[in-house]
């Protein structure tokens, strides 16, 4: 039989391409856009169904502009819930329903919609949540702060901690592409620094908007879509759930390893899709290594240039992009000749030292040190992370901080 | 869909259990007909349940699953509490989330069911208790009768959180003593009959399910009048007999009692609802 190539479009008009030709073949044009605008501009291209909004800083505008793209016939379904928890629960029903869904948070309302995130995980549905990092209460703060990640760790949700604006717009396509895989098929959080990338201005390449992702196909879920279209799965006459026996024990139990399982068999998805889980930066020989994510990521690179270009201290960065799952082996591997390892923070906890430490446990000795940590909206200035190697290494600080 | 995913593969037919075999065989689909009178005859979409012996519960659930008008193309949204122990007994697509929220996940069912199928009807109901409907999922069920979504709210109202093992409720009448509430409970029950009408229901029905064949009646006007105009509201008790002390063969006999009293049967309808059950009557359906 003759091949043939059938051009499909979507229900918005644009041509359906696949996640490789719109992410790495499609070429590309410069735009100056805030983090919030390019949230818009990968969904217009995502095929998306259904997305439920609320209001908090910073996250709104992001959420205005994907009511923009509902009016403009880009989204199927659009509203305003009524709390984080009501959105998180209605985007959870858009999802159950059979629609590529997305929603947007941050910080206080992460808290209040929690008890969804695990739910969403034990459900597989494959949505997508950006989140704009902001510090959580008390005393009020609005401010950047990434400690919510911390909470989300262990929902079990993919997460993935964008750099900027560019990978942000990559990864909220890339999270699709992976979240939707039927072996997969597990929530994806796409975080990234509240404020420092969602209300900046940065230059991003972007594929053409008449083009997007194939729409998602509910049928190759591993739980059946609820919309009566297909036999349901449960009918018992004697079901286990609810049921205090060892089978209903082991089932709930082999539930959540399998959860966990399907975020571990993401790693070659994301691997592909976001061209490797680590980024790695600067001198690979170096003994000063820095382990980061997200805007501390950047800002540790600019700190490694200031390090070798200015104080002969060749460093390296090892820029995270997932957190879950946790790209434990890449980091091993790529800290070999690491005689010190730095891990700035935007947040007080150190959930990136916690990790990090729990990977080298019995691996290594190279001394950790958790600093510098900011947080409540306080700025990293690189000349804070070159202080704090010197100061580590016994050198003189010279720059003025 | 259609009744036909309940259709078995012939070459498989021989291992499957006997109740999935009768649910393609005696089960009643495609008759939007179907009553509480099928009930001796017809394969039940409930399966054995497991509530306890004589739960007025788990009479209202086979009521209404008798009574939905278009069961093929139906999903139930439940709740935690005792509406949770039954939806895996349930032969259609249910969902179980969490406590309280049902009414949001419903809304997001029922919107992206209109997108993906616009030319289907797919009927959406929340069945949950009052302690999901009124106390901890107030929030999300007020909100989607403000929003006017389509869908039919089902509360159980059994006046206490049984499944916990008998704590006070909002439902709970004034003075009644549960646990958490030792000296006896401080405060009205909420009339939340009363509050569905305030917030935009377009159908509102106070009752006990002493009465199989006006459950009947008033599950499908309710059904019909979410389907075409907007949020639609059913308040039944379905008393706790375990936690107020009776008898598995008194249940009936208690909700006979609250028809002359707190729970005598009230109906409210706007007048976009009237027409729907007008035209209705006229289709022969109601």
């Amino acid at each position: 039989m003759q091949k043939t190539e059938q051009v499909q479009y979507n229900r918005a008009g644009q041509r359906v391409v696949s996640p490789d030709y719109l992410l790495f073949e499609a070429p590309r044009e410069k735009q100056f856009m805030t983090g919030s605008e390019v949230v818009k501009e990968a969904v217009k291209r995502a095929s998306v169904d259904a997305s439920v909004s609320y209001p908090i800083t910073p996250q709104s505008e992001a959420a205005h502009l994907i009511g923009e793209l509902w009016v403009e016939g880009y989204v199927g379904v659009y509203f305003r819930g009524e709390s984080e928890f009501g959105v998180m629960s209605e985007v959870a029903g858009c999802s159950m329903a059979g629609g590529r869904t997305i929603t947007t948070t941050s910080g206080p309302g992460t808290l209040r919609a929690m008890e969804n995130f695990p739910m969403w995980a034990g459900s597989r549905l494959p949505l997508q949540l950006v989140l704009m990092a902001r510090g959580v209460n008390s005393p009020l703060t609005i401010q950047p702060d990434n400690l919510e990640i911390s909470f989300l760790l262990d929902t079990g949700c993919m997460i993935w901690h964008a750099e900027n604006a560019q990978e942000l717009f990559d990864m909220i396509l890339a999270g699709f592409a992976v979240a939707e895989q039927p072996d997969v098929h597990v929530p994806v959080i796409t975080a990234i620094d509240g404020f420092f990338i969602s209300h900046t201005r940065e230059a991003v390449m972007l594929p053409p908007d008449d083009i997007a992702l194939p729409p998602y196909n509910p049928y190759k879920s591993p739980m059946p879509p609820i919309d009566m279209e297909m036999a349901p799965g449960r009918f018992l006459r004697d079901p286990y759930v609810m049921k205090s026996n060892y089978i209903s024990y082991a089932s709930h139990t082999s539930w959540q390893f399998e959860v966990r399982s399907a975020i571990e068999r993401s790693r070659p998805y994301a691997k592909r899709y976001l061209k490797g889980l680590i980024e790695e930066f600067g001198n690979p020989e170096a003994e000063v290594v820095f382990i980061a994510s997200g805007t501390a990521g950047a800002q540790a690179k600019e700190a490694a240039i200031m390090l070798s270009e200015d104080e002969g201290i060749p460093t390296r960065v090892i820029r995270l992009k997932t957190l879950r799952p946790f790209p434990g082996e890449e980091i091993l591997q790529a800290i070999r000749n690491a005689k010190y390892i730095f891990i700035p923070e935007f947040n007080v906890i150190g959930w990136l030292e916690r990790e990090v430490r729990r990977v080298l446990y019995g691996k290594t000795n190279v001394p950790v040190v958790g600093s510098p940590r900011v947080a409540g909206g306080m700025t990293m200035p690189p000349e804070v992370i070159v202080k704090e190697v010197l100061q580590t290494l016994g050198k003189e600080v010279k720059h003025v901080v | 869909m259609s009744y036909e995913i309940f259709k078995i593969n012939e070459d498989l037919k021989e291992f499957m259990p006997e109740e999935i075999v009768d649910l393609e065989e005696k089960a009643t689909w495609g008759n939007p007909k179907r009553g509480v009178m099928d009930l001796p005859y017809a394969k039940e979409l409930i399966e054995e349940h497991s509530l306890c012996a004589g739960c007025p519960e788990s009479a209202a659930f086979r009521y209404i699953l008798a009574s939905l008008p278009n069961p093929e193309d139906t999903i139930i949204v439940n709740s935690t509490g005792c509406t949770s122990l039954v939806f895996p007994h349930i032969a259609l697509h249910t969902v179980h989330s969490l406590f309280g929220n049902q009414n949001a996940i419903a809304s997001g069912i029922k919107r992206t069911l209109e997108w993906r199928f616009p030319d289907k009807v797919k009927d959406v109901v929340v069945l949950a208790g009052d302690g999901a409907t009124v106390d901890i999922g107030l929030d999300c069920t007020l909100q989607s009768f403000f929003r006017q979504e389509k869908i039919t709210t089902i509360c159980f109202d059994n006046e206490v959180y049984a499944n916990t093992g008998g704590q006070e409720s909002g439902m709970t009448v004034k003075g009644h003593v549960f646990k958490m509430a030792p000296k006896g409970k401080q405060f009205d029950k909420v009339p939340m009959w009363q509050i569905a009408i305030d917030s935009g229901c377009h159908y509102v029905v106070r009752m006990t399910v002493s009465s199989p064949k006006k459950v009947e009646k008033v599950v499908k006007q309710a059904i019909y009048i979410a389907r075409e105009v907007g949020p639609t509201y059913l308040h039944m008790y379905t008393p706790c007999i375990l936690e107020i002390g009776l008898n598995a063969d008194q249940g009936l006999w208690e909700m006979r009692q609250t028809d002359k009293e707190r729970f005598k049967f009230f109906e409210y309808m706007t007048d976009e609802a009237k027409e729907v059950i007008k035209k209705k009557k006229e289709e022969g359906l109601l």
